[in-house]
């Protein structure tokens, strides 16, 4: 399958982008995603404890299973205001 | 008009969101952000925002939606700037109407603070000896 991936902020820098396509086996998980992730830009691997992650816009885990088409953002640590 | 929510580039206007005051509403409190050009002891010369913006105009509806349920009956307006800001400059507004004040002070101060918290948007400082940082956690 594939899905979209979005990054912010201190991700987005890390990542070099805010937005890439990721192409996954059937049955991945966030975090299998993540790993993938991880395995090409390792810098990011101690940002995990810290992001949070939302599936299609709505927030989720990384225990979630994702489906083909789906748009996974990473969301760091907020700071508006 | 009905309430405003949104995420802007363009510099941020506080007066034309009274426009969601209904006739019946006799305090509005308004609350405004401003790029301080200073933190943690460093000089700050500037900001940029980022935001996942149709999470975060979902969540701003979200508080809204909260503060009704806790306070009673109050238009909320939110509008939060992104792109980069100079010192001085409006980041975020947040208008609160209702009929009596200590409706309308509760529900802005209610909706500025759950918007620091959750709402996706993110904050780097740039400072005047040359370093950025991005800045979490209601800073």
């Amino acid at each position: 399958m594939r899905i979209r991936v979005l990054v912010f902020a201190r991700l987005r820098e890390l990542l070099d982008g805010g937005e890439r396509s990721l192409r996954l086996p059937e049955g991945a998980s966030v975090e299998d995603a993540w790993d993938a992730l991880v395995a090409e830009f390792p810098a990011i691997a101690q940002e995990r404890r810290c992001t949070r992650v939302a599936r299609n816009g709505r927030l989720g885990s990384f225990d979630d299973g994702l489906n083909d088409g789906d748009e996974l953002a990473l969301l760091p640590p907020v700071g508006g205001g | 008009m009905t309430e405003v929510f949104s995420i802007t580039t363009e510099s941020i206007e506080p007066r034309a969101l009274e426009e969601i005051v209904r006739t019946g509403d006799g305090g509005v409190v308004t609350f405004l952000g401003v790029v301080r050009d200073e933190a943690n002891g460093r000089r700050v010369s500037g900001l940029s925002y980022e935001a996942f913006e149709p999470m975060a105009v979902r969540e701003f509806e979200a508080i809204a939606r909260e503060a009704r349920d806790r306070f009673g009956d109050v238009r909320i307006a939110i509008v939060h700037r992104i792109g980069e800001l100079s010192a001085g400059e409006i980041s975020v507004a947040v208008l609160a109407s209702a009929a009596h004040r200590g409706t309308a002070f509760d529900a802005c101060r209610y909706a500025i603070d759950e918007l620091k918290r959750r709402a996706p948007i993110w904050k780097k400082e740039r400072y005047a000896d040359g370093g950025s940082e991005w800045r979490a956690g209601g800073a």
